[in-house]
């Protein structure tokens, strides 16, 4: 899996489609009355276009409710929530998803699941075919076109994920724990090609994960977040850790480690 | 520089992952002959089974239940009957070569109510599953007409229809109606919500993804509904038979009750029992090559 050769070539629209992301005084409430569940509260967050931006947090802190709420499959109960200029009213293939269960259509086989985007936006069969094709290519599936998803393991299915939401030429991609259901082995493999492809394509990225090291290995942010029900107060920003480790990032060496060590405090100091 | 590999940029090529992709194992033509050794694995029994009737015919062995076996045909006769009725030259009596007028009254009439069932059946059954007001405001009262059982609806239809066809063909309906029903409502209920979040965020228009997305999801439940409906129809079509009809192989195994001619009833079973056989197969085909041989669809 060679770095050597990009098959997408940046394209000269790239930066103008990326879009800017500004969550503003955003809070989320489950209920009503008495027993409402204040899921998050006065969260503020402007990411740029092209950043690769990661949520981390203990489990119930609200970092998948924040992107969720951001891919238009629930309200903000108050506050905005824009991207690229304008608010989120519902889902759109401008903010793909990527799910930690695939959600690839098991009746269609690869290239028809990444084709399906272009097609809803009606382009024709032929044209879609080929768009999906050059994502297939870009996530190294070429050979498994024709195939379908329950011939495909876990990995696999997930490229073809992402390579379905690539399709669209997305603003934003929102990722929600998409390689928690992997062995470490294809986890690392999965994350070092999304870096090499956000890179290729500049698309911005927020994704969630419980895994510290993994945000600090992929982000150029790291949004820490605590609260959430159990712990008794909403779901909030704790800290923002700028990742200033350059390209070539060594899992081992002390910068990455002092990162991974001051998030993990951050994170764990809400566990008690 | 240390010896550790930078994961953004590795030094070395990294070997491609060998997929584990699941292909056929055995070939075609192999598995079409283990397909056809299969049935002869099925003929120990039914020779023991017809060994075991001949010999209880001829001994008059009374079985459990107070079965006499001396009134059944010995198997011989019953193929020879068979025989007869489809090509004639055996008894030369009115059912001789009468099998594909039996048959093509008897099919018709499956057709007919089946098709009506599944029109009626299944986009009630994808409404009801899809929209919870529907569902609700139908559920009471598919669940007080269902478990009335056909034989019970057979006076009233030939009351209110009257004898022939049509009231076969009602009882038929109401057979077939509610497996197809239940088994749609179910299929389209049951279709993963994360499906529908995956085509709403690929840009699918809410009109659509029922076409889209649910019905190709449903459709294996909705095949299942099919399939136990067309078994209940045969199964109902003797009861539907039983009056003021001439041809039809539920006709013939009633007025073969009439006359006591039990080994025209036994023929008569075997030839339902095949065309229920013969048509679930056919209807499976058709099926699998209308949805494209699709994984999840048939």
């Amino acid at each position: 899996m060679s770095n050597a050769v990009t098959t997408l070539a940046p394209q000269a629209g790239r930066a103008a489609q990326a879009a800017d992301i500004v969550i503003r005084d955003l809070s989320k409430q489950y209920g009503d009355g008495p027993g409402a569940v204040q899921a998050l509260a006065g969260v503020d967050l402007t990411i740029e276009s092209g950043e690769f931006v990661c949520l981390v947090g203990a489990s119930g802190c609200g970092k998948s409710t924040l992107l969720r709420m951001l891919a238009g499959f629930e309200a903000q109960t108050s506050g905005d929530l824009v991207v690229g200029g304008n608010p989120v009213r519902g889902p759109g293939p401008e903010r793909g998803v990527v799910f930690q269960d695939y959600g690839l259509f098991p009746w269609m086989s690869v290239r028809e699941n990444v084709a399906y985007g272009p097609r809803q936006r009606g382009l024709g069969r032929n044209i879609a075919n080929e768009q999906a094709d050059k994502y297939i290519h870009a996530v190294q599936l070429e050979r498994f076109a024709e195939q379908y998803p329950h011939q495909l393991s876990g990995g696999m299915q997930q490229r073809v994920a992402i390579a379905r939401v690539l399709a669209n030429n997305p603003a934003v991609m929102l990722m929600d724990e998409p390689f928690g259901a992997l062995d470490a082995l294809t986890r690392t493999t999965l994350q070092h090609e999304l870096a090499r492809i956000q890179k290729a394509e500049g698309t911005t990225v927020i994704f969630v994960t419980h895994s510290i090291e993994e945000a600090v290995y992929l982000s150029d942010r790291v949004v820490v977040m605590t609260g959430g029900a159990s712990h008794g107060v909403p779901g909030h920003i704790r800290d923002i850790v700028d990742i200033d480790l350059g390209d070539e990032r060594d899992v081992t060496s002390v910068a990455f480690n002092d990162l991974e060590r001051r998030i993990a405090a951050m994170v764990h100091e809400s566990i008690h | 520089m240390t010896d550790v590999i930078s994961r953004k940029t590795p030094n070395q090529p990294v070997p491609p992952a060998t997929p584990r992709v699941r292909t056929a194992v055995v070939s075609a033509p192999l598995a079409a002959l283990k397909k056809t050794a299969a049935v002869f694995y099925g003929l120990p029994v039914l020779v023991l089974l017809g060994g075991f009737w001949s010999l209880g015919v001829r001994f008059g062995w009374t079985l459990p239940l107070g079965v006499q076996m001396q009134f059944l045909p010995p198997p011989g006769e019953v193929a020879r009957r068979m025989w007869d009725v489809t090509f004639g030259g055996i008894h030369d009596d009115a059912y001789s070569g009468s099998l594909w007028r039996h048959l093509a009254a008897s099919t018709l009439r499956v057709l007919n109510g089946f098709l009506l069932a599944a029109a009626l059946a299944i986009p009630l059954g994808v409404l009801m599953g899809r929209f919870g007001p529907v569902r609700r405001a139908l559920e009471t009262t598919v669940n007080l007409v269902r478990p009335i059982p056909v034989t019970a609806w057979a006076p009233l239809a030939l009351l209110i229809i009257g004898y022939g066809d049509r009231s076969t063909i009602f009882l038929i309906f109401i057979a077939a109606f509610f497996p197809i029903l239940l088994n749609t409502v179910m299929g389209v209920a049951q279709v993963p919500p994360r499906l529908l979040e995956a085509a709403a965020m690929l840009g699918t228009p809410q009109p659509k993804t029922l076409y889209k997305i649910i019905i190709p999801s449903a459709m294996q439940s909705i095949t299942s509904g099919l399939r136990i409906a067309l078994g209940l129809s045969w199964v109902v079509l003797v009861v539907g038979e039983t009056v003021g009809i001439s041809t039809g192989l539920g006709a013939m195994i009633t007025q073969a009750r009439d006359m006591s001619r039990t080994d025209l009833i036994i023929a008569g079973m075997v030839f339902i029992g095949l065309a229920g056989f013969i048509t679930d197969r056919l209807m499976g085909w058709i099926l699998k090559v209308a949805t494209g041989s699709r994984p999840g669809l048939s």
